[in-house]
């Protein structure tokens, strides 16, 4: 009788950690969808091709011996200079927000395809990453169930005091501002399209370096990785928001990392009870579209002039 | 000085709803002058304050700032010296920051928005008094979201937030439209008194005879695209309501109704 519940016990254990440590992966993206689709409201696209432009360009140079660190930010940089062309494509070319989303995730399609060399599939199994290396190796027994998930937290927890940091900035203020009510900005006499690039900038570099993690922690690169990572970013955002919404003392950052451990726990749960896992991308819409409704967050900011 | 010089404006050009609203229309404000624009709807107030602020492109005619030729300079550089109130309270401010960040904003206006502190802590009190000056109780509020004031609250603080800069030029839309008689009457109050404070060169768009006659040094009636009323001086000083009513009548005759 004890045994069958510390047994139940224990897989719900394991559900649990795997749950978490995917919603930690995925949290640093959905940071970068918060900034882009909260403050910006910008509804960014190009987040399906940024996430795995991260996994890629890590999983390339981790075959080729660069430091797994290093790779990280490597990602965040490349992921930045992707943002900042969806930025330009949107400003000023005049391209609406989506269609500037799509053509970067098109675009970034090919050119993942040709950072690997046109492997769809690079495996790192074997490779030194920041999970897999001989400092955490050499840690005792008992805690490697949870270091995965300890180096993610330290991660996540990084990413999301720099935001919070940036913004309470001066620049994070023109950024906030840009998305409540852009007029303000050119009343700053500021450019706003220079504001929403910067904004495509940052939030990019994060889902990259989300994407850069992701391949370290599953050990592999793979092409389609990337599609619905936006959509997924979203429900994590929403869902977290309107959670905590009530929690005045939890910051939306907060908010939003904790909603990407529940959306990947309430996939766990699908799955422990049966779903397939090419079920999850119909369970992510039908959740999307529910929760969208439900908190009538699909109503853009009327932008309207007398 | 603000100059318009030979503004052709053309709407919807090329398509069956072509019209031009300005033909080689020209105006010049001198530095001091307090303008106030009345005109029926339509008229182009709206239009030649966009045309000035660089919201709208014009086809023909140039624009001169102090002299210099701005015609070609983005909407957002001009802004440097100009501050515009609009008459939709909601469009001065940003709904989901706090008053707090706001007038941290505001304040920052002509300087780099880097990576300081987006609110510098010992500018506070100095918002404080501000606040405390519109008499509205908003200096104990700088923590709530500007989106929770009412109408005449937000456009009190849009009107502080565009005169808390080094401005020059300050552009009012119908700023008291949407304000019930007592905040309009508060608004204009503030209006004039930072207008004389900081000798400010003024141009206020209005529907409020009164307003018109009462406030300002200069008086412009528009009527379809053109400038049929300028009275300046002693001239404005004379000017009463009635003399208004009776050119809006005029008008209103000769265009058939
Ligand atoms: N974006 C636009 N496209 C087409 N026509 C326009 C546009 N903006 C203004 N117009 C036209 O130009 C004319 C002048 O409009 P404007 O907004 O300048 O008038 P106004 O004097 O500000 O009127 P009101 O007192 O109603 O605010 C109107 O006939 C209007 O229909
Ligand atoms: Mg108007």
């Amino acid at each position: 009788m004890l045994e069958s519940i510390l047994a139940v016990l224990e897989t719900i254990l394991v559900i649990f950690i795997g749950a978490l440590e995917e919603g930690l992966v995925y949290a640093v993206m959905a940071l970068g969808v918060y900034i882009t689709y909260k403050i910006l409201d910008f509804p960014d696209l190009s987040v399906d091709g940024t996430f795995p432009l991260g996994a890629a360009v890590t999983a390339t140079l981790i075959t080729k011996g660069v430091s797994p660190i290093l790779t990280l930010l490597i990602s965040f940089v490349i992921g930045a200079f992707a943002g900042m062309l969806t930025g330009i494509i949107h400003v000023k070319f005049k391209i609406r927000d989506l269609l500037a989303g799509i053509i970067m995730m098109t675009a970034l399609y090919t050119i993942n395809l040709r950072i690997t060399g046109g492997k769809s599939n690079v495996p790192i199994f074997m490779q030194k990453t920041i999970f897999n290396n001989s400092f955490l190796n050499g840690m005792p027994e008992e805690v490697q169930p949870y270091l995965v998930s300890i180096v993610l937290f330290f991660i996540v927890l990084l990413m999301k005091l720099l935001l919070d940091l940036y913004l309470k900035t001066k620049s994070g203020y023109l950024l906030r501002a840009v998305g409540d009510n852009e007029m303000v900005v050119t009343a700053l006499a500021k450019d706003k399209g220079i504001t929403k690039i910067i904004g495509l900038i940052i939030a990019n570099a994060y889902v990259a370096l989300s994407g850069s993690v992701y391949a370290q922690k599953s050990g592999y690169f793979d092409i389609y990785t990337g599609t619905g990572t936006m959509v997924m970013g979203l429900a994590s955002v929403v869902i977290g928001i309107n959670l905590l919404k009530k929690v005045s003392f939890v910051k939306a950052t907060s908010a939003v990392i904790v909603g990407s451990v529940i959306y990947k726990i309430c996939v766990a749960i699908a799955i422990y009870f049966g779903l397939e896992t090419s079920d999850l991308k119909l369970i992510t819409a039908v959740l999307f579209f529910v929760i969208l409704v439900a908190s009538n967050d699909r109503k853009r900011r009327a932008k309207s002039n007398a | 000085m603000l100059e318009l010089n030979k503004i052709t404006k053309y709407y919807n050009p090329g398509t069956v709803n072509e019209m031009c609203l300005f033909n080689d229309f020209n105006l010049s404000v001198q530095n001091g002058e307090f303008v106030s624009v009345v005109g029926s709807n339509g008229s182009g107030k709206t239009s030649m304050l966009n045309i000035l602020c660089g919201s709208i492109p014009i086809d023909k005619g140039s624009i001169h700032v102090q002299g210099s030729n701005i015609t070609n300079m983005p909407e957002f550089k001009r802004q440097r010296k100009i501050g515009r109130v609009y008459q939709n309270p909601a469009m001065g401010t940003c709904p989901n920051m706090t008053i707090l960040e706001n007038m941290s904003l505001a304040d920052n206006k002509g300087k780099a928005f880097n990576l300081g502190w987006g609110t510098n802590k010992k500018r506070i009190e100095y918002y404080r008094e501000n606040l405390r000056s519109l008499g509205l109780g908003l200096e104990d509020k700088l923590d709530v979201p500007v989106g929770s004031l009412s109408g005449g609250q937000r456009q009190a603080m849009a009107l502080l937030m565009v005169t808390m800069s080094p401005i020059e030029f300050l552009i009012l839309d119908e700023h008291t439209a949407a304000l019930d008689p007592k905040t309009a009457e508060l608004i204009m109050e503030l209006t004039d008194k930072v207008v004389k404070e900081k000798q400010l060169t003024t141009i206020m768009v209005t529907h409020n005879l009164r307003y018109a006659v009462e406030y300002g040094n200069r008086l412009l009636m528009m009527h379809q695209g053109e400038v049929i009323i300028d009275a300046s001086g002693e001239e404005k000083k004379h000017l009463r309501i009635d003399d208004l009513l009776d050119k809006f009548n005029q008008i209103s005759i000769e265009c058939g109704n």
